[in-house]
């Protein structure tokens, strides 16, 4: 069986910057992948790569066994995204978001019904479909999001900072809704983090990304005994980066991080 | 063809709930027409400088303010969309398999809506003002249908701003840069035959002035169109297709 995600080079420039540097990884259908990196280490660039909102500069990609160049179309028909921003439109309820979503897959007939009730159960939000979105904590605006984008069963699921500002319960919350996507529909997983924990507890194998390339690839315990036996996840990023994981980035991405943050508060 | 439409359908009907829900908007959207037709109006009235043949010159106006209500509240649109960027609606709308211009065109339907409640309000104003409005069934449809129209080439045309401009600010900016020229180099408030050559030429390329001359044939008694319904009609039609499919080309660098 073909990997559900394959890269090969993919590079994106902007202007004179190379935002993404030849990268080439796979992830095996069913795992859950972690790219990790510091603020402007280009993991965001290369997610909106491989869900086609941004054309590569040079190399390819591969996602659910079409490119990402050749068929966008067919590559979206296969995925579901959740951006790092807040995405469900808080001036609508849960159930006319979950509406909105499931036309635009072309949900139909009694499965229309079906994967919408589906997808408020599996986000917990069925007694409170009917409410505001913007009434909404951090926690189950993302567990909406979260529905909203399984809501069509996609083979490959990404995530940009499915965390970022969540409270440790509400985190805990994705992680298990993560795992049971992977369970319960082989859902293949790709998220980006900077949450040493989150990589450590939720992914079964890791990139790290630095200034653009990646520096190694492994599972967590893989990665942590090549650097020593007690090793952290903070050790081997410090080991493969020259850095700490949370003291890069430009002004740039401090403030928009900020300002996720303070929208999911 | 039916997964268009039903993506279009299913788009609109989320951007009139919304709207639904927020109606101070339309409502303080009604202040400027009265504005016009109650002061401006009634002064120029007087004057009687501006020739408009049969009729008065309030009922002249009439129907070129309905048509600045409808640009002006379509003309900010993009806005909403700038904000939908800023935090990851546009990005998850674009990650779909929706056709792009479904997306456009949806939300071009729902302004479309909205402008018909902008009608609504200035023909109470004008039946309060007892200006002859013409009550004919197909009068009025050709009124719907043109407002309809008007409605989606201005929302688009903002769409197409916020997707170049990209920034509330800016938009802002060429925003207001853009409405009065675009209402003043029109046959609005004043007939084309009373313009220099020169704006007469821009406002032959105004798709507002179609608007009007479509609206001044439908809505007022002794009203007539300059290029005739079927001209007018066929003008907004072209421009708008136009326009969506340079909004469906440009709405995706919205979510780069």
């Amino acid at each position: 069986m073909s990997p559900a995600i394959e890269t090969h080079a993919l590079t994106r420039r902007f202007g004179s910057l190379v935002a993404v540097n030849e990268i080439s990884f796979q992830v095996e259908a069913g795992r859950i992948f972690g790219l990790l990196g510091p603020n402007g280490a280009g993991k965001s660039t290369a997610i909106k790569m491989l869900i086609t909102l941004l054309e590569p500069s040079s190399g390819s990609a591969r996602v659910s066994g079409f490119d990402i160049n050749q068929s966008p179309l067919e590559v979206r028909k296969r995925i579901g995204y959740v951006p790092q921003m807040l995405s469900a439109d808080g001036s609508l309820t849960a159930d006319e978001n979950l509406t909105l979503s499931a036309r635009l897959y072309g949900l139909r007939g009694a499965e229309f019904g079906t994967r919408i009730r589906e997808a408020l159960d599996f986000s917990g939000l069925a007694e409170v479909s009917r409410k505001l979105v913007k009434t909404y904590s951090g926690g189950m605006i993302r567990r909406l999001e979260l529905a909203q984008a399984m809501l069509h069963h996609p083979a490959v699921l990404f995530l940009d900072e499915p965390t970022i500002g969540l409270d440790p319960v509400a985190r805990k919350a994705v992680w298990e809704r993560l795992q049971a996507l992977r369970r319960d529909y082989g859902m293949t997983i790709l998220l980006t983090t900077h949450d040493m924990e989150e990589a450590d507890s939720l992914c079964d194998e890791l990139a790290i990304l630095h200034q653009g390339r990646i520096g190694v690839t492994g599972s967590p315990s893989e990665l942590k005994s090549s650097v020593g036996a007690a090793a952290t996840l903070d050790d081997v990023f410090v080991a493969y980066s020259g850095g700490t994981i949370r003291e890069s980035g430009n002004y740039r991405d401090v403030r928009r991080s900020r300002r996720t943050l303070q929208r999911l508060g | 063809m039916k997964a268009y439409l039903r993506q279009t359908a299913a788009v609109a009907a989320a951007e009139l709930r919304k709207a639904a829900r927020d109606p101070t908007e339309l409502f303080s959207r009604a202040i400027q027409p009265v504005l016009w037709l109650v002061i401006f109006g009634q002064v120029f009235s007087k004057v009687r400088g501006i020739p408009t043949g049969d009729i008065s010159y309030l009922a002249f106006m009439t129907p070129g303010i309905l048509a600045q209500s409808v640009l002006f509240s379509a003309i900010f649109y993009g806005i909403a969309v700038i904000w939908e960027k800023d935090l990851g609606i546009v990005q998850k709308l674009l990650v779909s398999p929706a056709y792009r211009s479904a997306l456009v065109l949806g939300k071009a339907v729902s302004a479309g809506l909205r402008g018909l409640v902008q009608a609504v309000i200035v023909y109470l104003i004008a039946w309060l003002l007892r200006i002859g409005l013409r009550w004919e069934i197909l009068a009025i449809m050709q009124v719907v249908l043109a407002i309809l129209l008007g409605s989606c080439i201005f929302s688009t045309f903002s769409l197409i701003i916020a997707c170049i401009v990209k920034t509330r600010e800016r938009f802002m900016g060429v925003g207001q840069l853009l409405t009065m020229p675009l209402f003043f180099a029109s046959n609005a408030i004043y007939p084309l035959e009373l313009m220099p050559g020169w704006l007469r030429a821009i406002a032959v390329l105004n798709p507002l002035s179609y608007l009007v001359d479509v609206l001044r044939g439908g809505m007022v008694e002794g009203g007539h169109s300059l290029h005739g319904a079927a001209v007018d009609f066929a003008v907004m039609a072209i421009v708008f297709l136009v326009m969506v499919l340079v909004a469906a080309r440009l709405y995706p660098g919205l979510a780069r």
